[in-house]
């Protein structure tokens, strides 16, 4: 227990250290997304009745930042520790395969929640946010942010230098976080690309995030939560496989 | 009581290179075992193997009797490793490091004994300087550190004075010395064979992933008891019947090769019979470079 709880610490401490990148500037990337895009859609695009654009934008930019730093934490910590060698100190003490995955897991949903926190807190003064189901909220952005630690774990592992890991974020996160209704109601797609939205995960975290908030969401929210569910399941044993066997960890 | 390293028949291959073909090995508690070869020899191969950090293909390792697969946390416990890169987190302070460290290995409260590491280390000044600060002495320096935050009976160390200077150096052996009298047992690897002279009793060469001499260290210079005989005499030729001994010639200083220390009254006998004198006379006995060099010749 103890190893699990040092290597824990020593992840929270190891972005605490450097919030300013770590937290600061997410936040205010977000408050940046939020702006700009309420400034030239508000009004002219209604999703939910008698909600605002920039009420409906608000979760999706939250749940974003929550994603993608939980992605980033656990994956550029690893990576980190490859390139430099550092990775070493972890591999030679009695650390097990579970230990390690729940220590970087939990820290990326640690960083993915108070990046999360804190963007919700600098944008709720911009629009009028319920909060209609506070524990569908919790539940997405804890799963939703596990789920992005396990990916950046996954990602880390696999990846020797740092643009392999970019190539990752690129063309993998990125697409799938933005074609996640993040900015927009899957409704107001085309059939085909509905459909697709349908086969991406991310979709569901989000839209169940939404619907903490309003009461409201494209599927139901049931239907969101398993899908997330059986998403982190699944790859939380890849991960955990990956670790066990010491893929491109001990050769 | 187990062997502190015992190592059967460990085989690993990376892609073309069979980097370890079959070692065997047993390191005794209380030595301080050399292991010594040429780069890609396999040494640090090996050191992976033990330490959990490489998976051999086939064999097996044990560490204080614990397998390092079967049972890693116990065999991982009792062995601290000094890798031989120079490698360190820039998140943290030396004191950070160590306290993670010592964790990681499932201990609390170690600020105690963190401090008499860093005390025995000289590194008490630098305890919250951040890693980065540090030089690469320094930086070698909390690495055997951070080896010995959980107390470990075996500790390797894998080229401990690559590139570190002379005053490191010394105090490094001392170092290891004095944890050797405490009752570790020491793996060294080395480019340095004066190091592994001066500290192994035992020593293991590798060569292309072979155990191709292992013995005591005082057995092995003994089995290559040759010496060298070194003569300035007053004429600039010695006669035709010396070349079979003469090594190398600088002037009128000769180096000849001697199998034993009962060739050589033969030598000054034939000296003396051909009416040469002597101006400068030396006698060295061989070192563990020269075994070195004759095994891994021999071994080709």
């Amino acid at each position: 227990m103890t190893s699990f709880l040092t290597l824990f610490y020593k992840e929270l401490l190891r972005f605490w250290k450097v919030a300013f990148q770590t937290v600061a500037a997410p936040i205010l990337t977000s408050l940046m997304y939020l702006l700009i895009f309420a400034h030239a859609l508000e009004g002219r695009v209604t999703v939910y009745e008698n909600v605002g654009y920039s009420a409906f934008l608000v979760p999706g930019l939250v749940m974003m930042s929550v994603l993608q730093n939980a992605f980033a934490n656990s994956s550029s910590s690893l990576i980190q520790s490859k390139v430099t060698g550092n990775v070493v100190f972890m591999l030679l003490p009695p650390i097990s395969y579970l230990e390690f995955f729940s220590a970087y897991v939990l820290a990326a949903v640690a960083r993915g929640l108070v990046v999360g926190a804190g963007v919700l807190a600098v944008t709720v003064w911009f629009v009028d946010l319920p909060v209609r189901a506070p524990v569908w909220v919790l539940a997405f952005a804890l799963l939703g942010s596990a789920i992005l630690g396990a990916m950046g774990l996954i990602a880390g592992i696999w990846a020797d230098k740092f643009d392999q890991l970019a190539a990752f974020q690129n063309f993998v996160i990125m697409p799938l976080t933005f074609l996640s209704g993040v900015f927009y109601s899957i409704h107001s797609l085309p059939p085909f690309w509905q459909s697709l939205s349908h086969l991406n995960p991310f979709f569901y975290m989000i839209d169940g995030f939404r619907y903490g908030f309003f009461g409201a969401s494209d599927v139901a929210p049931a239907t969101s939560l398993t899908v997330v569910g059986v998403s982190f399941g699944v790859l939380s044993l890849i991960t955990l496989a990956m670790l066990r066997t010491g893929y491109k960890l001990r050769h | 009581m187990p062997s502190a390293i015992r190592i059967r028949d460990v085989r690993k291959r990376y892609g073309a290179l069979q980097a370890l073909d079959g070692v065997s090995l047993a390191i005794e508690p209380g030595e301080i075992f050399g292991l010594l070869g040429p780069n890609g020899a396999g040494k640090t191969t090996l050191i992976s193997v033990v330490a959990g950090l490489a998976r051999a293909d086939s064999g097996s390792v044990e560490v204080m009797g614990a397998d390092v697969v079967g049972e890693y946390r116990r065999a991982r416990r009792m062995l601290g490793v000094v890798p031989q890169e120079l490698v360190f987190d820039p998140f943290f302070t030396v004191r950070e490091a160590l306290e993670l460290q010592s964790g990681y290995f499932g201990i609390r409260k170690n600020a105690g004994w963190i401090d008499e590491i860093m005390h025995n280390l000289d590194l008490t000044t630098k305890a919250d300087a951040n890693m980065r600060s540090l030089s690469g002495g320094m930086k070698r320096r909390v690495l055997v550190a951070q080896a010995l935050v959980h107390k470990p009976p075996v500790i390797v160390l894998d080229e401990p004075t690559a590139g570190v200077d002379v005053e490191l150096r010394q105090s490094l052996w001392k170092f290891v010395r004095s944890l050797n009298r405490e009752g570790h047992t020491i793996v060294l690897t080395t480019h340095y064979l004066e190091e592994a002279e001066l500290l192994c009793s035992r020593i293991a060469m590798l060569k292309a992933g072979r155990v191709v001499a292992l013995d005591s260290t005082k057995n092995l210079l003994e089995n290559f008891s040759g010496l060298y005989l070194k003569l300035r005499l007053d004429r600039q030729e010695l006669p035709v019947d010396f070349f079979r001994e003469i090594v190398s010639r600088d002037g009128d200083l000769y180096t000849l090769k001697l199998a034993d220390f009962a060739e050589l009254e033969g030598v000054l006998a034939r000296l003396r019979e051909g009416g040469i004198a002597i101006i400068e006379f030396e006698v060295q006995p061989p070192d563990l470079e020269e075994v070195f060099m004759r095994i891994m010749n021999r071994s080709e």
